[in-house]
């Protein structure tokens, strides 16, 4: 079948609507990218389910000093699989799979992934490797217990000798195979299957952020890949490449991962900026303020996050300190600039409070609080003394609960163009004030009974049973996080096929809102005049182009 | 396409600084290494695509005036569908399985990987399934 | 005391209500400056080391950007969603570029990070310092308990899990420690002393500091080390000068090392009922 991207008049796209296998046959062999961002979506929002599923027996457990819901060996499995499924499983397959692979070839005008192949093999093998890892679980020797980070000599065969570590180190290889070729495909569809006119620098910022992830992409996960690779030959082959007694280090282990895991913080973060960053302009109905500040900023957290690895292993004693320092300080920089462009575009709006904008302005919240306690992580002689403790725990769960906040703004923001119909909004307002307040009261509480010197990764405290009080806190706002998925359950069901969308029922800016809800086969029956970032809103609203340079050229009625 | 390059060679030039920085600063091996190679990965694909856009024509996406039909025509084969990403994917997972429970996994791993591969290709010479 | 970056200002081109909001921010901030030791601990220890109030101080100096930077950014939230409401279907004016704004929300931040880096590197430099000293532990980690030994001396201290041992060390005076852990990585941490160091097979940490107050605190193994990590707890007893090398020369007996041996282990009430045995295998307990 040959596509061919022209004006209006293409009468015989409406024939090549797709008639082929229907049922599971046609999931099998699908290629098209936005049935395959649909499977992401709904395995990764299920992986999420586990994962927070996961998490609530945890917080269960640390209810008490001395809890004895599980045992030792089972806790160090929960919080694995919790930090794996969610990093590895939800919210990179989440961030560059399900809604970058249904947006992106909208937002640009491309009938499909450049590769749409290789698009469905990522999808493959994202869900075999999350399947593999975990049934883990499964295994007589339970799942992988080291921590997410799977630090050497925890993962050697003297410390982790069950199959679950062989299946979660396979795991990981099958998702960063498929994060890469995600990531390859991205990058061609955004160099290659632009439509004419949208230049780089008309490119939505959602569209921008994700050509950077995907570079970051092909980057940092070849790293973890080889890493992995290593590891399992450390396991089985006898080499001694993390082992102290071979002539090995467990610190090159720390390096190899960090120098991926850091990259991944922001392969997570970026699209979610992304999507914020399509979200609050349209519901301000403004452009978004300082477009290529954005781009600016989006470029240097890229090239910075390659280069501050190491922050995380302050303690081990063996890493430049100031160089990481200053480097994951300068990081607070463009991160700034992105904060203060968001409300930039929202001042002098005309804010609409939809369930997204109200997700996106939680999400700046939330994310402001994780990005000011990192700036004490990047300080040496403060990692010191917070490093491995809750505060840690809090900082990053600040972060990424800022993530499922912007998830769940570009799931409400999209799911219409996904979909046809609109999520609902009552609920979804239920699930923002619980999932926002549940996310402050789980991690507040963390901050401080790390700062009273709590360490991460404990099954139980019986030495500090002061420490009791705040956990309950940290348990209950868990709950509510628990409790705001369930009700965003409840709305994927109540609103499934209840109020359909129309093509554009937000007013938006973006190409993506020229199409149908949902897109036809290959997207676009005709395609407008794209002369700004906006071509949509300028189809609509020709008279209200974007102003150039600020208030002083005011040509025009309010 | 001349931006497209600007933006890698711009970001394995930051990695050549902080490499500069980096290595005679600490000595450490492993991460300078990886930056080292993260200098190329920025330069491999963003000096090709700076070169190859200096030799192309300027393309409809690159221009700030184009019209929908300048890019009007054929321009490529998109599959309709296709069983061979599933197909090779489960290749690829029986090979891990293989990894882990034992090689005899790894013939049916590679018998699908191999039939993927000859059914994709003949796939894409036929130009697209169907 | 630390001082403090300059919040971020409003624009240049918009007069009156930026600089009012400056001063509102400023003048708390004079206040707390100037009142000196009254500013706020922001839930962070003093410290019983002297390395470990600087870290306390930079600390504060930290949480007052941060409260000063996040208290700015969210009023600016505030502000706009409570002004900027939509009001009707009006389409506002479509502005999009403010250079001289943008500009200074870049190099302001970028000054702070810099006054930030600059105290850090300070802090730093003193925290990592390593004066001679004859006084000397050597601590090694591993599954799941502590060994401090004192080189040239004869005094030991081993415990674990159950019977988690206390390290003796001498007030006012800069101790050296080594940190080595024979099995997995493990984590040195005292909350007190505002201090951790990971303790990893084949490198050798160093490090040194120096207590001002005598007393006993707690301290515990932050990196995941196996199945009973949570219980690798020890104790950090400071004692003066004269008692801390009475206590060494105990074990030159040994009859005195035992006593001292067994004085030196805190038998964990809690723990003991929770794993009665002494653990050796790798399978789950129930707790």
């Amino acid at each position: 079948m040959s596509e061919h991207v022209d004006t209006l008049t293409h009468d015989d796209h409406a024939s090549h609507e797709h008639h082929g296998a229907t049922g599971i046959l046609n999931w099998l062999t699908t290629t098209d990218h936005k049935i395959i961002g649909m499977s992401y979506t709904i395995t990764s929002v299920i992986m999420m389910l586990i994962g927070g599923a996961l998490a609530e027996v945890i917080r269960i457990q640390l209810t008490t000093p001395t809890g004895s819901l599980v045992t030792f060996s089972q806790y160090n499995q929960l919080f694995t699989m919790h930090g794996s499924v969610m990093i590895y499983l939800f919210a990179g397959p989440f961030a560059f799979g399900a809604l970058a692979n249904i947006i992106v070839p909208l937002q640009i005008g491309a009938p499909d992934m450049a590769f749409p192949r290789l698009n469905a093999l990522s999808y493959w093998l994202y869900l075999t490797g999350s399947l593999t890892m975990l049934a883990g679980f499964f295994t007589t020797g339970g799942a992988a217990n080291f921590g997410w980070v799977g630090y050497a000599p925890m993962t050697d065969s003297v410390n982790a000798p069950g199959v679950g570590t062989d299946l979660w180190i396979g795991a990981l290889l099958l998702t960063g195979f498929s994060a890469i070729f995600t990531g390859v495909n991205l990058v061609a569809t955004i160099y290659y299957l632009r439509a004419p006119g949208m230049t780089l620098f008309r490119m939505p910022i959602f569209t921008w952020n994700l050509l950077v992830t995907a570079i970051l992409i092909l980057l940092a996960f070849p790293v973890l890949t080889a890493g992995l690779i290593m590891l399992f030959c450390d396991r089985h082959f006898g080499t001694h490449i993390y082992t102290v007694v071979g002539g090995g280090s467990p610190v090159l282990w720390q390096n190899i991962f960090w120098f991926w895991g850091h990259p991944e913080v922001y392969i997570l973060a970026l699209p979610f900026f992304g999507m914020v960053t399509e979200i609050i302009p349209v519901f301000s109905r403004k452009p978004v303020f300082g477009y290529k500040g954005m781009i600016f900023a989006t470029l240097s957290i890229a090239a910075l996050s390659l280069g501050v690895w190491a922050h995380h292993m302050f303690t081990t004693g063996v890493v430049l300190l100031p160089f990481f320092s200053i480097m994951s300080l300068l990081i607070a920089v463009p991160t700034g600039i992105k904060i203060f462009n968001w409300i930039g575009t929202m001042w002098g709006g005309q804010i609409w409070f939809s369930t997204a904008m109200l997700m996106s302005i939680g999400f700046v919240i939330t994310f402001l609080i994780g990005g000011l306690t990192g700036i004490y992580l990047a300080s040496p002689p403060l990692d010191f003394f917070t490093h491995d403790t809750y505060f840690v725990v809090a900082h990053f769960h600040s972060v990424v609960m800022a993530l499922v906040l912007g998830a769940m703004a570009g799931l409400y923001y999209w799911a219409p163009k996904m979909t046809g119909y609109l999520l609902d909004e009552r609920l979804g307002k239920i699930q923002f004030w619980l999932l926002f307040i549940g996310t402050q009261v789980f991690t507040f509480p963390q901050y401080i009974v790390g700062l009273n010197g709590m360490p991460r990764r404990m099954a139980l405290y019986p030495n500090n049973p002061e420490w009791q009080t705040l956990n309950v806190w940290s348990s209950i706002g868990a709950l509510m996080i628990g409790i705001s998925t369930l009700v965003f359950a409840i709305n994927c069901f109540y609103s499934w096929k209840r109020t359909p969308a129309g093509d554009n029922p937000w007013d938006a800016h973006t190409l993506e809102w020229f199409t149908t809800s949902p897109p036809p086969h290959h997207n676009y029956y005709r395609l407008p005049k794209i002369r700004s970032e906006r071509p949509t809103w300028d189809y609509n609203h020709p008279d209200k182009p974007a102003l150039v340079h600020g208030h002083n050229h005011d040509g025009e009625s309010s | 396409m001349k931006n497209e390059g600007r933006i890698l060679l711009g970001l394995g030039l930051f990695f050549l600084i902080m490499f500069g920085f980096y290595w005679p600063l600490s000595h450490e091996q492993s991460g300078s290494t990886m930056m080292f190679f993260a200098v190329l990965l920025g330069f491999l694909p963003g000096g090709y695509y700076y070169w190859w856009s200096r030799r192309m024509k300027p393309r409809p996406e690159d221009s700030d005036d184009a019209d929908m039909a300048e890019s009007a025509g054929f321009i490529d084969s998109f599959p309709g569908s296709s069983i061979f990403p599933f197909t090779l994917g489960m290749g690829a997972w029986m090979s891990v399985m293989a990894m882990i429970f034992g090689i005899w996994l790894a013939i049916p791993a590679l018998s699908l990987i191999v039939w993927a591969l000859l059914g994709a290709t003949a796939e894409a010479r036929r130009g697209g399934h169907r | 005391m630390d001082s403090t970056p300059q919040p971020p200002q409003g624009s240049p081109s918009r007069s009156r209500r930026p600089r009012r909001l400056a001063a509102l921010i400023a003048l708390p901030l004079t206040a707390l400056l100037l009142s000196g030791c009254t500013v706020p601990s922001f839930g962070a220890k003093k410290s019983d080391t002297v390395t470990g109030r600087s870290t306390y101080q930079l600390w504060q100096g930290f949480s007052i950007a941060a409260a000063v930077i996040g208290g700015f950014v969210i009023l600016l939230i505030v502000i706009a969603v409570i002004r900027f409401r939509a009001k009707g279907a009006t389409i506002p004016r479509q502005s999009q570029y403010h250079l001289p704004l943008e500009i200074a929300y870049t190099i302001i931040p970028i000054v702070m990070v810099f006054v930030l880096f600059g105290y850090t590197v300070v802090v730093e430099n003193k925290v990592v310092a390593e004066p001679a000293t004859p006084y000397q532990v050597s601590i090694n980690a591993f599954q799941w308990g502590w060994k401090f030994s004192y080189p040239g001396t004869n005094a030991l201290i081993v415990g674990h899990t159950t019977q988690n041992p206390m390290m003796l060390i001498p007030v006012g005076v800069p101790v050296h420690y080594t940190l080595t852990s024979t099995d997995a990585n493990h984590g040195f941490y005292v909350r007190d002393f505002n201090f951790s160091r990971l303790a990893i097979p084949g490198i050798k940490n160093e490090f040194s500091f120096q207590a001002i107050d005598t007393g006993t605190f707690n301290g515990q193994c932050t990196e995941l080390c196996g199945l009973y990590h949570s219980l690798m707890y020890f104790r950090v007893k400071v004692v003066t000068l004269p008692e801390f090398l009475a206590w060494e020369k105990k074990f030159d007996t040994p009859a005195g090392a035992a006593a001292a041996q067994a004085a030196n282990l805190v038998v964990e009430q809690e723990t003991s009922s929770i794993i009665p045995t002494k653990p050796t295998g790798t399978t789950g307990t129930k707790i």
